[in-house]
């Protein structure tokens, strides 16, 4: 199929239909709005359900809805956005619902800025509701994995019946880039359930809290050990080693190059799932490594926890483990390499 | 024998309700009309917070439980995926009127296909009798303990005038009550209308029913009755504010 | 034929709203618990008439109303 020119949360947007979403429940914010407005025109073309909420809270209430009646549902907003649903995301994980929550980051605490941003990484992971739920985390670096990510999201979501967050950023939503947008899909097996008003089939869910408490645990450990994925990059004998996901990984990526021809042995690692985390790609590094550096585009650095635990899980070795925490918008390729040089010469200090 | 009435088969077990509470009456109120409609095996309760969520094990048709105050959103999303199914939500004052009453006016607001059934007992009886919005003037509850003062705390809340007056589009609106069997029969009417108004596709529903708390009202279910027709029918009159059709 | 109301009285919360209710006065306070701890009302079968309003206003579903 024929590649076109568009901008990631259109192109989102579309993946989404492509990938037999039903209905969809959104409220605008920036920089996520071009979703909730691609849906507005083409979900009534598809004859499909897309209602705009009066907020954001209601919006994944209502995903909740469609989502216990057996439909593809989705939501998508940004920080601010994604707090008010967290209250929902604990609800739907209670009834084990799968539904797609895309969310362009953008930066900051309370209104925060416009600005692109990676600031959600900590809630995304750890839950952000209460009691205890993961969501599945999707971390794409491009508009085509955008795209791929979300149009595979229901068929992961269903197949262990938990949510699945797409981890987009301001300036993924906002660029445009060559994208293959694929082929119209279905479910491929009925889900086997799902309320019919018929009080014979309902959610399937649990029917007491301990074997509710067993299910989950049991998945969870499955999500942990099936998910692993990530893309190791020059790791093998490498010093150094970046960690990033999203647009801080391209330009990681644009920086090992840059250092491995001036004979710098730069390595990273990438993960395309942020939960669960890739520990798995810990273990392909050089046991030699002196250092993992976590690149992020927030104010404290987040992953870097992740990073940490990973390390130490994978190595006797205490290997130090550095961030760089670049605020908002993405850092670039020079500034990248600067902080690389900055943990060589050890005027870096480490994080763990 | 010949059974003339029966509660509906559905509910398979005592409701685990107070004693004297309006709720169970409330429920099989809904329940013979879903019967009497023909959605008995195609309809689902949407549950609020509270003392609703008792329904969780009364009955044995299709029920969802919502988090506090989301059920008309919840709702909504089903609606727009079961369009031939009956739904409709089940939830108390509180839920619907104060933490929920953005979910309730805005699924009003956009004439959404679904019927709100809210039990109205002018406190929060799950929690133990706190104030809530429809709490009466001198009303004493866990968080007006010297009586509700309304220059201070607001006045009671009248959900079915707010919507009828302001959503006039939507298709029907009414309060009944349950404190005796006229009134229960009357009620049965009502909720019947606002449920055949979604069957029938003409919108928005909701139905206030007036109930008694006995316990957090600190009353015998007998007394609770009398201070109900004596208070709360005063403060909110039972009748139909948006008529079918009109 | 003719109609009458049936008990469950293991359903009976013994709130008395029948009692107040029946317009024959065929449904009386009793003494005898049930295995919830509730005294269970007293149902008089001869000065019952079936009209159901025992039934109407039972929040437990007790009463069923059946021709005999």
């Amino acid at each position: 199929m024929a590649k076109e020119l568009m901008k990631g949360n259109v192109a989102a947007a579309e993946a989404a239909i492509r990938a037999g979403m039903d209905f969809f429940a959104g409220y605008p914010i920036t920089p996520s709005t071009e979703v909730l407005e691609h849906l507005a025109l083409r979900m009534p073309q598809e004859n499909r359900e897309m209602i705009q909420g009066e907020n954001e809270i209601a919006s994944m209430n209502m995903v909740i809805g469609a989502a216990a009646c057996g439909a593809r549902a989705m939501t998508a907003s940004s920080g601010p956005g994604i707090s008010l649903k967290a209250e929902a995301f604990s609800y739907a994980a209670r009834s084990e619902l799968p539904y797609v929550c895309l969310n362009v980051q953008r930066w900051g605490v309370g209104l925060g800025r416009l600005d692109s941003g990676q600031s959600d990484y900590m809630r995304e992971t750890k839950g952000g509701g209460h009691g205890d739920y993961h969501h599945i985390v999707y971390s794409p670096s491009t508009i085509q994995e955008l795209v791929d990510d979300i149009y595979e999201a229901w068929d992961v979501s269903e197949k262990y019946r938990c949510g699945v967050v797409v981890l987009s950023e301001g300036f993924l939503g906002q660029m445009m880039e060559s994208v293959e947008i694929p082929p119209y899909k279905k479910r491929e097996k009925p889900l086997g359930w799902g309320i019919d008003g018929s009080g014979k089939i309902g959610t399937r869910q649990s029917p007491d809290t301990d074997t509710l408490v067993a299910r989950l645990r049991e998945r969870t450990a499955l999500i942990q050990s099936q998910m692993q994925r990530y893309e190791n990059y020059q790791v093998e004998d490498a010093e150094y080693v970046f960690v990033a996901f999203g647009l801080p990984a391209r330009v990681c990526r644009d920086a090992v190059d840059t250092l491995r021809a001036k004979g710098e042995k730069a390595g990273l690692i990438r993960p395309r799932l942020v939960w669960p985390y890739p520990v798995q790609a810990f273990k392909e590094v050089n046991p030699q490594v002196k250092g993992f550096i976590s690149i992020e585009s927030n104010d404290l650095g987040q992953m870097v926890e992740d990073v940490a635990l990973a390390s130490r899980v994978t190595s006797d070795k205490r290997v130090p483990v550095y961030c760089y925490a670049h605020s908002m918008g993405t850092p670039g390729v020079k500034m990248v390499m600067g902080k690389y040089m900055e943990v060589k010469n050890g005027s870096m200090k480490e994080v763990f | 024998m010949n059974v003339i009435k029966q509660a509906p088969e559905i509910m398979y077990k005592n409701n685990q309700f107070c004693a004297g509470c309006g709720h169970g009456i409330t429920y099989r109120l809904i329940q013979e009309a879903v019967e009497e409609l023909g959605y008995k095996d195609n309809h689902i309760t949407v549950l609020g917070v509270g003392c609703s969520c008792n329904l969780n094990t009364l009955t044995k048709g299709d029920k969802f439980q919502c988090a506090h105050g989301r059920a008309a959103a919840v709702a909504t999303g089903m609606k727009h995926t079961k369009k031939d199914t009956l739904i409709f939500t089940y939830q108390g004052d509180g839920d619907a009127g104060v933490i929920g009453i953005a979910e309730t006016l805005n699924a009003a607001y956009r004439n959404e296909k679904i019927t709100v059934i809210t039990v109205n007992n002018s406190n929060f009886g799950m929690t133990g009798g706190q104030m809530s919005w429809t709490t009466l003037p001198e009303q004493i509850t866990t968080t007006t303990p010297l009586g509700r003062d309304c220059a201070q705390k607001g006045y009671p809340f009248h959900l079915p005038e707010m919507i009828a007056s302001q959503f006039t589009h939507v298709a029907y609106v009414a309060r009944g009550a349950v404190n005796d069997s006229k009134n229960i029969r009357q009620l049965k009417k009502m909720i019947k209308n606002g449920l055949e108004a979604q069957v029938k596709e003409e919108g928005y529903s909701l139905i206030e029913v007036l109930a008694p708390c006995p316990t957090n009202w600190n009353l015998s279910p007998l007394q609770s009755l009398e201070w109900l027709e004596e208070n709360m029918l005063k403060e909110y009159p039972i009748g139909e504010f948006k008529k079918r059709g009109v | 034929m003719s109609k009458k109301a049936i008990m469950n009285g293991e359903w009976c919360k013994s709130c008395q709203y029948c009692v107040k209710a029946c317009p024959q006065s065929a449904i009386s306070r009793g003494s005898a618990l049930n295995k919830a701890g509730y005294e269970v009302v007293v149902l008089d079968s001869e000065a019952c008439v079936g009209c159901g309003i025992c039934y109407t206003v039972c929040p437990d579903y007790v009463y069923t109303i059946a021709e005999e």
